[in-house]
């Protein structure tokens, strides 16, 4: 009887220490900073689902500002026409 | 790499809405969440002019310091981008922001109002890069593509500008010069008139 009794107690201890393991499920608030997830850099994300594999390795930022300057001075017609023109 | 910033040139603008359409077709918005739309001035008059008008991504943004959860953040391009996971839908943003960008999408027979939606500089959110998580919530990260966003690349009078500041207002300045008119940029000192915010020493920080 007592055996049995030991090993009950033994099975039970567990679950109850289990309850003890229980995470806080509440944010803990602090005013004025950012409360939600971490981001990413844009040069530090996986490309290969992406069209636009060939064009940079993860987290070259060289490569990705490279890549952002072309497409800014992309956007003036008079240099686009200039380009042209030659 | 300076800040990321719209540029709108009222001259140029010819009301065509092709930024709205692009926009809605990246991100594939929702039916009554309009994150870009054209705003016309003294419509049908002579002289009439028009803007394309959605989130500034202002150096010093009010919506930021106006949300009791602090969803905003800021990140190291100067876009501000918020999280909807933490977003109560409150609505203070909206009042706050001098652009009317923040939208919040309406359902229900008593007008429930959603979590908060807004332009992102087609930036993505805080989700992994080009999860499908991040593309339901906040819409393509053209971004991280090395892309600009959709509304300005496409826009075909280039009313539309968007880009780094110094490369964008460079470009405008060039145009001011050869046309030698309309040197106003609509809503940019509003947007960056104040000092830039010191930019998130870590990803995801709020500046």
């Amino acid at each position: 009887m007592r055996k049995l009794l030991l090993i009950a107690v033994a099975a039970a201890l567990p679950l109850a220490a289990a309850g003890c393991g229980e995470k806080p499920t509440v944010t803990v608030y602090k005013q004025g900073m950012y409360q939600g997830k971490p981001d990413t850099r844009p040069w530090d994300s996986d490309q290969s689902s992406t069209s636009l594999q060939n064009q940079w390795q993860k987290g070259d930022k060289v490569a990705w500002e490279k890549a952002i300057k072309a497409r800014n001075l992309g956007q003036n017609e008079y240099v686009r026409g200039a380009q042209t023109a030659n | 790499m300076a800040r990321m910033k719209f540029l709108a040139d009222a001259e140029r603008c010819i009301e065509c809405n092709g930024c709205v359409t692009a926009c809605k077709n990246e991100n594939e918005v929702p039916w009554g969440v309009n994150r870009r739309r054209v705003v016309t001035l003294n419509d049908g008059l002579p002289g009439e002019k028009s803007i394309s008008v959605a989130c500034m991504h202002c150096s010093d943004a009010p919506c930021m310091a106006v949300c009791p959860v602090d969803c905003f953040y800021k990140t190291t391009e100067g876009v501000v981008l918020h999280d909807k996971d933490i977003c109560i839908g409150c609505g203070y943003c909206f009042y706050a922001c001098p652009f009317g960008a923040p939208q919040f999408p309406q359902d229900g027979a008593f007008g429930l109002r959603g979590k908060m939606d807004k332009c992102t500089f087609c930036a993505g959110g805080p989700e992994p890069d080009h999860s499908p998580a991040e593309f339901r919530k906040y819409g393509r990260n053209r971004l991280a593509e090395g892309k600009l966003p959709a509304c300005a690349e496409q826009c075909a009078t280039k009313a539309l500008l968007g880009g780094d500041a110094d490369v964008i207002a460079d470009i405008y300045r060039d145009r001011v010069l050869k046309r030698g008119k309309g040197s106003e940029i609509w809503g940019w000192g509003t947007a960056y008139g104040r000092p830039e915010k010191q930019p998130a020493t870590q990803p995801g920080a709020k500046s």
